[in-house]
């Protein structure tokens, strides 16, 4: 990351209009390779955006550097307003220190694909770290908040059980209700389905689509299920070689990709399954 | 020729027995100062700070390469050099808790390592202090594939003891040469040292075992 002040970045974004995230010119390089090239990417509040394309696209990382697991090479991230990967110190930006990223990784849940429980916690322990040891919420209450969202996905009765003695798709649902107990603004979903049995992935798929259905959560997913991301995203964008090469509605950008490379993965993922 | 004389063996038994309390002290002082240090030469390798991680790790190197005994001298004899004057018993922990906890950084970093990635990134997605992610995440699953490398540790420590008689702290073996050269007869008190020695360090390697599968039912990961 540089470390020079960044002066034509804004240090707000202000306005009834402006996105709960926003990638400005964001790079992302591993050595020589370039996985994102100056992205540009607007999530608007309550929006459900779904990320597709090859692998080695860059989509993962996506949602890695909102997640603040990975650094940026150029470019400033927005989360509710505020500069994410970035400080506002003498007037310009300056790269975040720890402290800063702390406060503003309160906004961001993530799910991962190979759901990271923690295997010495009950599935009501791991619900309830953070909300006790991070939000500071009386034990009690945190016990509360954590029941109504096992119950929520589903598994209020294997609250007690260690994930071990969980199905993948059980482990995923517990892991979706951890990361909603933290009540972030923003949730991630990183392939979330892609380690699971067939016969389990609508388990999880339709926790994901009670939340779009009843919660005004921003959110953004990495997924291969298509059928999956046609029927729940706002918007798709498809990924290739670090850059948005095409995007919009589901049913435009499934039903008629204006993009080669598009029409290219959409009739290649459809002759694999 | 083979003369085993019973009377003495239980003449110089109970002598012997009171050593051994000593020799349990100084493996049971030596160890519990191994296991915290040994985890702070292991936190500190994994520190961003370099130099530190840089100097720790030659730290370890350098103890693990070269004799306990020789080690023990040089705390022993060579601090009063330095103005550091040191009774047998501190000296002798000071260097073998130091020795052990040199060995039991690279334990506690193998079970660190094997720790997967996503816990530590999981952590983090939750906002989890390092202190938080360290003491409540991580460490607690590193313990597990710790245990079987810290219980041979352990039975190690026990049988290094004797190396804290060349300073003159009178734990088993001390007190074998002392009867040894009182009474000319050195077979039945090295005899009865081997026996203690065996008899404590079998049911030790024993209780390590079932301990860990406690551990492991406790951390609910079996």
């Amino acid at each position: 990351m540089s470390q020079e002040t960044l002066s034509d970045f804004p240090l707000e974004l202000e306005g009834a209009d402006a996105p709960m995230v926003r990638f400005r010119q964001v790079t992302k390089r591993y050595g020589n390779l370039t996985v994102l090239d100056s992205l540009d990417l607007d999530v608007a509040e309550g929006e459900m955006v779904t990320i597709i394309g090859p692998s080695g696209s860059g989509k993962t990382t996506v949602l890695r550097m909102l997640m603040t697991l990975e650094t940026i090479n150029e470019g400033v991230i927005y989360v509710d307003g505020k500069p994410l990967t970035h400080m506002p110190r003498n007037g310009g930006l300056v790269p975040a220190d720890n402290r800063y990223l702390r406060k503003m990784r309160a906004n961001i849940g993530m799910c991962f694909q190979h759901f990271n429980l923690f295997p010495h916690m009950t599935a009501i322990e791991n619900c309830m770290e953070g909300p006790v040891h991070v939000l500071g919420l009386p034990k009690r209450e945190a016990r509360e908040r954590s029941e109504e969202l096992l119950e929520m996905v589903g598994m209020a009765d294997k609250r007690d059980q260690h994930p071990s003695r969980l199905s993948g798709g059980q482990q995923q649902r517990v892991a979706i209700a951890r990361a909603l107990a933290m009540r972030p603004k923003v949730m991630l979903f990183d392939e979330v389905t892609s380690a699971l049995d067939p016969e389990v992935i609508g388990e999880v798929t339709n926790v994901i689509r009670k939340l779009v259905g009843e919660h005004n959560l921003t959110m953004l997913m990495v997924t291969h299920q298509m059928g999956f991301a046609k029927d729940i995203s706002d918007r798709v964008c498809f990924f290739f070689g670090g850059r948005i090469e095409e995007q919009g509605k589901p049913a435009d950008l499934f039903g008629n990709p204006q993009r080669e490379r598009t029409q290219q993965f959409l009739s290649a993922v459809k002759e694999a399954s | 020729m083979f003369d085993w004389r019973w009377d003495f063996t239980f003449e110089i038994l109970p002598r012997l027995l009171w050593a051994t309390v000593n020799t349990l002290m100084a493996a049971g002082i030596g160890y519990a100062i191994a296991v915290v240090l040994g985890l702070v030469l292991a936190l500190a390798q994994r520190t961003s700070f370099k130099p530190l991680t840089y100097a720790v790790r030659e730290l370890v190197e350098f103890i693990r390469s070269t004799p306990l005994v020789l080690q023990i001298f040089f705390v022993f004899y060579v601090g009063p050099q330095f103005g550091i004057r040191l009774a047998p018993w501190t000296a002798g922990m000071i260097a073998i808790g130091l020795h052990y906890a040199s060995y039991l950084s690279e334990v506690y970093r193998g079970g660190l390592e094997s720790v997967p990635k996503g816990q530590w990134e999981a952590s983090l997605a939750l906002n989890l202090s390092p202190a938080r992610t360290y003491f409540r995440i991580i460490i607690p699953q590193a313990l597990p594939p710790s245990l079987a490398g810290m219980g041979n540790y352990l039975v190690g420590i026990f049988k290094d003891t004797p190396m804290l008689s060349v300073i003159g702290v009178a734990e088993l073996m001390h007190t074998a040469n002392a009867i040894g050269s009182e009474s000319y007869r050195f077979l039945e008190p090295y005899t009865l040292v081997g026996v203690i020695f065996l008899a404590i360090s079998l049911p030790t390697a024993a209780l390590i075992r079932v301990f860990e599968a406690w551990v492991r039912r406790q951390l609910g990961m079996n």
